[in-house]
């Protein structure tokens, strides 16, 4: 059966028409999310992966971003042409974000049971009262003791200021949750503790999720299903296991070699050779092409997304020929 | 038997806060051998950075010993230091606030050698620059551009080859590679590791990253609240680690590797307040098996050859 799908994005393109040229920040992304579904959105630095998410919200700053795409639903519904006062409703209520840096996400001028009060009370008709106590449950849910609801975010330590963020993120019960890098500013047993929580709320709310990172072990956690993204597009995407034990792309082969394995401290690291290509100026083909070991003459040319499996798709024209195989070895 | 290169003793650093005293590095010993690299791994605050500034001096310590080459450098006169500084060397962490925007690569790289007077010709300076930027793999082309015209992996290559201007014998790598993407941090990381083979260096690592940790340092040293938790060869100390926070350290790691489900050790609780803290366990507010005997705070005891660890139930925890 079918599930209820929570948001589809088609032929997504983000440029940022800059002074020093334009920069080609997100090129035809493709992206289905069921409800309750969790899904990593992994790559490096300039990938694109927070500009996809900001896209989503319509949060890309314009000028100079410009934002084309065939198709933007959110539950069926169109954002691309959403008034200013119907972005905000969905914002928040079907949608939200949790951004990277929980020391700057709060207002300091306000008390945290404020702040979650604050996004109940735009969403939906309560009293203050009400609103409050919702708030001081929140809290709880998310680890805090209710009573500190009175308190201001530079009382709290990181861990819980991310977990007041949270709070605030799930106050509504979205249907889709983005969280970019939400553990990057934390220490690894504050991370665990946040993970956890993450986890515990998503099979309770069938939350469904985003979680962009660049840390391959979080996805391991948290995901079901990965994209891997390159330069602006999604080079290989599937489910967990598609992607961890059967990895075709060789960017995500080389993601992989990157990382220090902690069972085996003598192995070699093979990073990835080369840089990123300039978003400004990106090459025709395969963008990875300049940096890839397998590279041959078809990768200069455009590549199409080949389906690999019923959920594991890859884009690397090399998978045309037959008996084409990166070297990591598959497992089971 | 090996020679140490460093020896510390009893290192305490105290801050003077308006609420007491701040205990950032508590009496801490440790030795490290020539050639070897001693991992400090330890969360935000548990004192690891300032423990590698301490022993170079860019803070002076409360009290301790710290014996390069047998020589205290907490005793050292100004000249004496200078001159040791060349033998002792820091990266740090960020490679976008560490170097000067207004100077050029050479600029940054010759600094030191200008400033200590190890080359007065242009010509040999101009060469050791290059010899330099070839070492630690940057292309001669980038020798006039500014620090912002290069992506993060490249500017902290700049770092590492002032930092190897001097021919140190012992550099403290401060998260060296914590800001950048992990294909550019294992280039880095291989880049230290062939500089320590080549060279011989001595290397601090300080981390917070475990796997990275794992992979490059000899010995561990957990640090939490300005204390030494445990201490062991790395694979001895991933593979029976006895302190209950290593334990937690270690289970919290997320591992990219699908086969390996693992339990986790979620530690809850208030993290001690490092001003002025109570004679007890650092650990006791969050560890799970905290009792009585904690009350006391813990030393360092040996568990089994080289592996170390101040826990006042290891014996019977492992039991």
């Amino acid at each position: 059966m079918e599930k209820e799908l929570i948001l589809e994005i088609k032929d997504l393109v983000v440029r940022f028409e800059t002074a020093d040229g334009v920069v080609h920040a997100v090129n035809g992304l493709d992206l289905k999310i069921e409800k309750g579904r969790s899904i990593g959105l992994v790559g490096e630095t300039g990938a694109g992966k927070t500009t996809t998410a900001l896209s989503m919200l319509r949060l890309v700053p314009d000028p100079p971003g410009v934002v084309e795409c065939e198709k933007l639903e959110l539950s069926g519904r169109d954002v691309l042409s959403m008034s200013v006062s119907e972005l905000e409703e969905v914002r928040g209520k079907d949608i939200s974000m949790i951004f990277q840096d929980p020391m700057t996400a709060l207002n300091p001028v306000f008390t945290v049971g404020e702040q979650i009060a604050e996004s109940i009370q735009i969403h939906e008709k309560v009293s203050s009262q009400e609103a409050e106590k919702r708030a001081k449950e929140m809290l709880e849910l998310v680890g805090i003791p209710g009573e500190r609801a009175g308190e201001y975010p530079h009382q709290f330590s990181g861990g819980m200021k991310q977990r007041v963020v949270i709070a605030i993120a799930l106050a509504c019960h979205p249907k889709l949750l983005i969280a970019d890098e939400p553990t990057t500013a934390l220490d690894v047993t504050i991370q665990a503790q946040v993970l956890d929580l993450m986890r515990r709320l998503k099979e309770q709310y069938e939350t469904s999720l985003i979680m962009i990172t660049h840390d391959l072990g979080i996805v391991a956690e948290i995901c079901d299903d990965v994209a891997v993204m390159y330069a602006g597009k999604i080079i290989e995407i599937g489910t967990l296991r598609d992607i961890f034990n059967k990895a075709k792309h060789p960017y995500t082969e080389g993601l992989f070699n990157s990382i220090p394995n902690i069972h085996d401290r003598k192995a070699k690291l093979t990073p990835i050779q080369g840089l990123m290509p300039d978003p400004t100026n990106l090459p025709e083909g395969c963008a990875f092409e300049p940096r890839c070991p397998y590279a041959c003459e078809g990768c200069k040319k455009e590549q199409a997304l080949l389906q690999i499996s019923d959920t594991h798709f890859v884009r690397c024209s090399r998978y045309l020929e037959e008996g084409f195989h990166i070297e990591r070895k598959e497992k089971e | 038997m090996a020679e140490n290169l460093l020896e510390v003793r009893h290192l305490t650093k105290y801050f003077k806060t308006k609420r007491g005293m701040l205990h950032a590095v508590d009496d801490i010993s440790f030795d490290l051998e020539k050639g070897k690299t001693l991992g400090l791994v330890g969360e935000s605050g548990c004192g690891k950075s300032t423990t590698g500034r301490t022993i170079l001096r860019l803070i002076e310590p409360t009290s301790g010993e710290i014996l390069f080459e047998g020589r205290d450098v907490k005793k050292m006169s100004k000249r004496q230091l200078k001159e040791a500084r060349k033998d002792m060397q820091l990266i740090f962490q960020d490679p976008y606030s560490s170097l000067d925007p207004r100077k050029t690569v050479n600029q940054i790289i010759s600094e030191p050698i200008i400033a200590n007077r190890i080359l007065t010709n242009k010509d040999e300076i101009h060469e050791r620059v290059a010899e330099l930027m070839s070492i630690v793999g940057l292309a001669p082309r980038l020798f006039n551009t500014y620090p912002h015209e290069l992506d993060g992996g490249r500017r902290q290559r700049i770092g590492i080859a002032r930092a190897l201007a001097m021919n140190p014998k012992f550099i403290v790598c401060d998260e060296p590679v914590s800001a950048l993407d992990v294909s550019i941090q294992a280039q880095i990381l291989n880049l230290l590791d062939e500089l320590q083979e080549e060279m011989g260096l001595t290397y601090i690592f300080i981390t917070h990253d475990l796997s990275v940790v794992n992979h490059f340092a000899d010995e561990i040293a957990v640090m939490y609240l300005g204390k030494i938790v445990e201490k062991a060869p790395a694979e001895e100390l991933f593979d029976h680690p006895l302190h209950p926070y290593t334990k937690a350290l270690l289970s919290a790691i997320p591992i990219p590797d699908l086969s390996e489900r693992k339990e986790r050790i979620i530690i809850r609780g208030e993290i001690t307040s490092p001003i002025e803290p109570p004679d007890e366990c650092r650990f006791f507010k969050r560890c799970p098996h905290a009792c009585e005997a904690c009350r006391k705070t813990p030393q360092l005891e040996e568990a089994a050859p080289g592996h170390l660890v101040a826990c006042a139930r290891y014996k019977e925890l492992e039991a």
